[in-house]
């Protein structure tokens, strides 16, 4: 299949970006980010600088990846962009590819961008505080499976950022919801929990992402399938710890 | 203690072969002196790792926080060991190529974790565990580390559990297990199918509270490309930040390599696009032995390439051999067929024929030779890739009539998912193709009992490290290792070392340093001014193709000499005739991949020479001059049952060969034998 690619292209995060448009051959059994290597072969072939963009796993597990293809967060299925197939596309098609854009992940170069604020989030609260060598033993704590498994749930966010990508006020609440519920769910996430969600939310704001005003953007676009009551979730555990005075 | 009666093989009488010497890597490498003492306290076996804690010093506390650890990965071996060296108050600088921390390639794992928990009454246990990990391995790992291993396995899930690690549990609430990849208990934990990812994540956020609490400080994508020997001791690292391309210089104490596998020095690997060796090649060329390097694990259920296009292959967990059936058409007519319209009694359940006591379950590297025997003799599945078609069909047709979907969806939902995504079929009603691929490498760095290098004050961990594993891993047992390693082992072992810390300060301009630095920078300097025509990827895939025939599943002494001539033909051009574009102060990855493939297409070789020295067949290791009549893998133990320790001796001269023997005093050495 022939296609035409209008690509981000940014030298770094301080000079300005532009869209370039190249022709690329791809056949359907190639994923996305196959497309994009073959491009970058004969970017290279002709003496242009290849794309840079992000991946690691190509398994939908690590997070790594991550395109605004024509305008949708990680393209048209509901899954991460390095598990999209070209098979999605057809033959003549023109492709739109930028990367994330949110005031919160600048632009290091063309398509990647830099989310160490999703890791100063986690630091301000999103973990458990056990100590190596102090723990008890497993089967002391039993966990009913109904808070186990909805633990589980909000536990697969790879943190991949489509959620800001897609949200109109770049809010990462899809995320932090799904760290306060994952933590929450369990016995042993409870001693923290109220303290938790009141210093991530705030670290959240600090960052710059922006409020999350319920538009479910979020959720459409996660390719973990993060479902949206973890936002009410962590709305609610906010109140509560408010009330406690946290 | 005795030897426990071995229900699960019949054994044959001996495993040796004719003792007659043949010396197929001579020429190729330089024979040195054996390495007689691991550090491994002697004793009864399972008291030697109290000793060990108990005869390590213990760094004074006020002392630590004067003394600094670089750890080098952020997989779950580094993480843990980070975490917990930050909370023991040491001063941790943690480094990784990713832009967090929680992307190492652990995050892939599938299938679980083991612990000798018995929370099943099995009849599990501590030297059960030991004893399928030594004879999984096929008889060629340490006694005393894999006792260990077994031993604080237990610790770990009690460690993730409190940590919020959602493993899966049952209506009862208490923790699920299954069994897992040829073992006969039920002691694997999991997290449905993202095992890694959740105990990734359980020590990343462990990390990340240190990094809180001031204790860790993370240096994500930045590269360690050179290690800095100062006065005989590992004292720090040589980094290119990724972004600006900056060359920066670390200084610690102690260094600690938790960098991962080398898979992909066969370009297609079911490793991440960017794990490398070149953490540990740049140590092993400043003086760290490489153990075993040719030991590498070819997983049997990957799902099939499908052109030159292919990047990656994705692996399918094992545990769908616990309900799939692999099987291939009886005749090669039937090969292009729909496989729903293949009558039962034309269809070949191979391994249930050949091994009816285990069945699909037999180990990784039996089950992946099978799959290649059956395509090479035409009986393949799926499209054809260069003539030949490269699968066999894993069949959940019985599992779903007896379980029902929905059982099946529950247990292995995500993976169908995933096969689905890839291939455009739907696994539920048309069977799965798979095929082997290269996925885990039990060689790495040579470490003692301390889990300390040939380098002093230079320690391996997790993946990057050969100790515990043998010739062959059991499923669900690197999770294990990795974890073992990073949370109770390695914190217990280097504060002994560090008890006679702090070092020196070490001078900037110090001649170890400044030609450490110097090395890099022409390194770089080479790759941006060479006026070449090749990619780094062309390259890449070639060392790969080479590697893949000629030391993959099956291993040849005439394959692995022309390798090995291929090898330095494509090394000598690559050096004059590839290309990388762009400019190196800005993110290039054509430059990092440049210099991961220099350092591959140096480890390649030096895979092949293991391979070829080692004229016997252990575990993943399949050498063709050393079957039975059968054709099944026929281990040598009179010649060869001892680590392979290879030390660099320079760019120019064959590597110098250390024995390290291996004695086994509690577990009888037998022939696997899984008929
Ligand atoms: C697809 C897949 C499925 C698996 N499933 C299972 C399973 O179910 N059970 C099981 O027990 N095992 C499984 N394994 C094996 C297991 O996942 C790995 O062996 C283990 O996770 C390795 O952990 P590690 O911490 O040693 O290294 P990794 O997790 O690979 O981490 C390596 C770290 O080192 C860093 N790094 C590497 N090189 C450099 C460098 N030069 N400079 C800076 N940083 C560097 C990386 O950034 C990363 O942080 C699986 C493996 C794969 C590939
Ligand atoms: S919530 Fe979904 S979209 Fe957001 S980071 Fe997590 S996985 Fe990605
Ligand atoms: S590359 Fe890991 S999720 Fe896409």
């Amino acid at each position: 299949m022939k296609l035409t690619l209008n690509i981000w292209r940014q030298a770094s995060t301080a000079s300005a970006g532009e869209m370039k448009t190249y022709q690329v051959e791809a056949s359907p059994d190639m994923s996305f980010l196959e497309m994009l290597d073959v491009l970058n072969e004969e970017l290279n072939e002709k003496g242009e600088e290849p794309v840079a963009f992000d991946s690691d796993c190509r398994e939908g597990i690590c997070g790594m990846c991550g395109l605004m293809i024509n305008g949708e967060p990680h393209g048209p299925e509901r899954t991460t962009t390095c598990q999209l197939h070209m098979r999605s596309f057809a033959d003549g098609d023109t492709i739109t590819i930028e990367p994330w854009r949110s005031t919160a992940f600048p632009v290091l170069k063309d398509l990647c961008v830099d989310r160490g604020a999703f890791d100063r989030i986690i630091q301000s609260g999103g973990y458990i505080s056990v100590n190596t060598g102090a723990a008890p033993d497993a089967h002391a704590t039993p966990v009913p499976k109904d808070n186990a498994d909805r633990a589980f749930d909000a536990a697969t966010c790879i943190g991949c950022g489509a959620c800001v990508a897609a949200c109109p006020n770049g809010s990462a609440t899809l995320f932090l919801g799904a760290k306060v519920t994952h933590l929450g769910e369990l016995p042993q996430g409870q001693a923290e929990r109220w303290s938790r969600v009141v210093d991530m939310v705030g670290q959240h704001d600090h960052e710059g992402f922006g409020g999350c005003t319920n538009i479910g953007e979020c959720v459409a676009a996660c390719p973990k399938e993060i479902p949206l009551d973890v936002i009410s979730q962590l709305n609610s555990d906010l109140r509560t710890a408010i009330r406690k005075g946290h | 203690m005795t030897d426990m009666p071995d229900t699960t093989t019949t054994a044959p009488e001996s495993a040796t072969a004719p003792a007659e010497f043949a010396d197929d890597a001579a020429g190729y490498y330089t024979p040195g002196d054996p390495i007689r003492d691991t550090k491994a306290p002697s004793g009864p076996l399972d008291e030697r790792w109290n000793t060990r804690q108990f005869e390590a010093r213990i760094a004074n506390p006020a002392n630590r926080r004067r003394l600094s650890v670089i750890v080098v990965g952020t997989g779950l071996a580094g993480a843990s060991a980070a975490a917990t060296l930050g909370e023991a108050g040491y001063v941790v600088k943690s480094f990784c190529y990713q832009d967090s921390p929680r992307r190492a390639h652990s995050i892939a794992a599938q299938g679980g974790i083991n612990a000798a928990k018995n929370y099943k009454g099995d009849g599990d246990s501590v030297y059960r565990l030991f004893y399928d990990t030594i004879k999984g391995g096929d008889y060629r790992s340490r006694e005393s580390n894999v006792y260990r291993l077994a031993q604080v396995s237990t610790n770990i899930i009690d460690q993730c559990v409190a940590q919020g690690v959602p493993f899966a549990r049952e209506y009862g609430g208490l923790l699920d297990n299954r069994s897992f990849g040829g073992v006969q208990v039920s002691r694997t934990f999991y997290a449905r199918g993202q095992t890694g990812q959740q105990l990734l994540i359980g020590a990343y956020q462990a990390l990340e509270r240190q990094v809180a609490a001031g204790t860790v400080r993370c240096y994500t994508r930045h590269e360690m490309v050179e290690l800095i020997v100062v006065d005989g001791r590992a004292r720090g690292i040589i980094v290119r930040d990724m972004v600006t391309g900056e060359i920066e210089t670390y200084f610690a104490d102690v260094v600690v390599l938790a960098s991962g596998g080398y898979g992909n020095v066969f370009f297609l690997s079911t490793n991440a696009m960017g794990c490398n060796v070149t953490a540990t090649w740049r140590a092993h060329r400043k003086g760290a032995y490489m153990a075993n390097p040719c030991f590498t694990q070819i997983h049997p259920t990957c799902i099939p390439v499908t052109g030159h296009h292919q990047s990656k292959l994705t692996l399918m967990s094992e545990s769908l051999r616990n309900d799939g059936r692999i099987w291939v058409p009886k005749k090669k007519a039937d090969c292009t067929k729909d496989p729903r319209d293949i009558a039962e009694e034309d269809r070949d359940y191979y391994l249930e024929r050949i091994y009816p006591a285990f069945g699909n379950l037999v180990p990784r590297d039996i089950a992946s030779r099978q799959a290649k025997n059956m395509c090479d003799e035409g009986r393949g599945v799926g499209p054809e890739v260069e003539g030949v078609r490269r699968g066999v069909y894993l069949d959940f047709a019985d599992a779903i009539e007896r379980l029902g979907r929905e059982a099946i969806e529950e247990k292995y939902g995500n993976l169908f998912d995933m096969y689905a995504r890839i291939t455009g079929e739907d696994p539920y009603s048309v069977p799965m193709r798979i095929y082997p691929a290269v996925h885990y490498v039990m060689g790495g760095l040579w470490v003692d009992y301390d889990l300390q290098t040939t380098i002093p004050g230079l320690f391996v961990i997790g993946e990057a490290n050969f100790s515990d594993h043998g010739a062959n891993r059991l499923g669900a047992s690197a999770l294990m290792q990795g974890l073992a390693d990073g949370y109770f082992v390695l914190s217990n072992t280097i504060r002994d070392y560090l008890a006679d810390g702090p070092f020196d300060r070490i001078a900037d301009d110090d001649p170890a340093v400044v030609e450490a630095q110097t090395a890099v920078q022409s390194r770089i300097d080479h790759f941006m001014s060479n006026t070449g025509t090749r990619s780094v990827d062309s390259y890449h895939r070639e060392l790969g193709n080479i590697m893949w025939e000629y030391c993959g599943m099956e291993r040849t002494e005439d394959g692995l000499r022309k390798a090995i001539d291929l090898i330095r033909t494509l090394r000598d051009d690559f050096w004059r005739n590839v290309k990388v574009l762009g400019s190196a102060e800005s993110l290039n990855q054509s430059l990092e991949r440049a210099g991961r493939v220099a350092d591959f297409l140096e480890l390649g070789e030096l895979m092949c020479i293991d391979a070829l020295n080692r004229r016997e067949s252990c575990g993943g290791h399949f050498r063709a001059e050393s079957q039975t009549e059968e054709g099944e893998a026929l281990r040598r133990d009179e010649q060869y049952s001892y680590v392979a320790a290879w030390e660099w001796a320079g760019p120019d001269d064959p590597p110098v060969l250390h024995k390290e023997d291996l004695v086994y005093e509690f577990v009888e050495m037998k022939a696997r034998s899984y008929k």
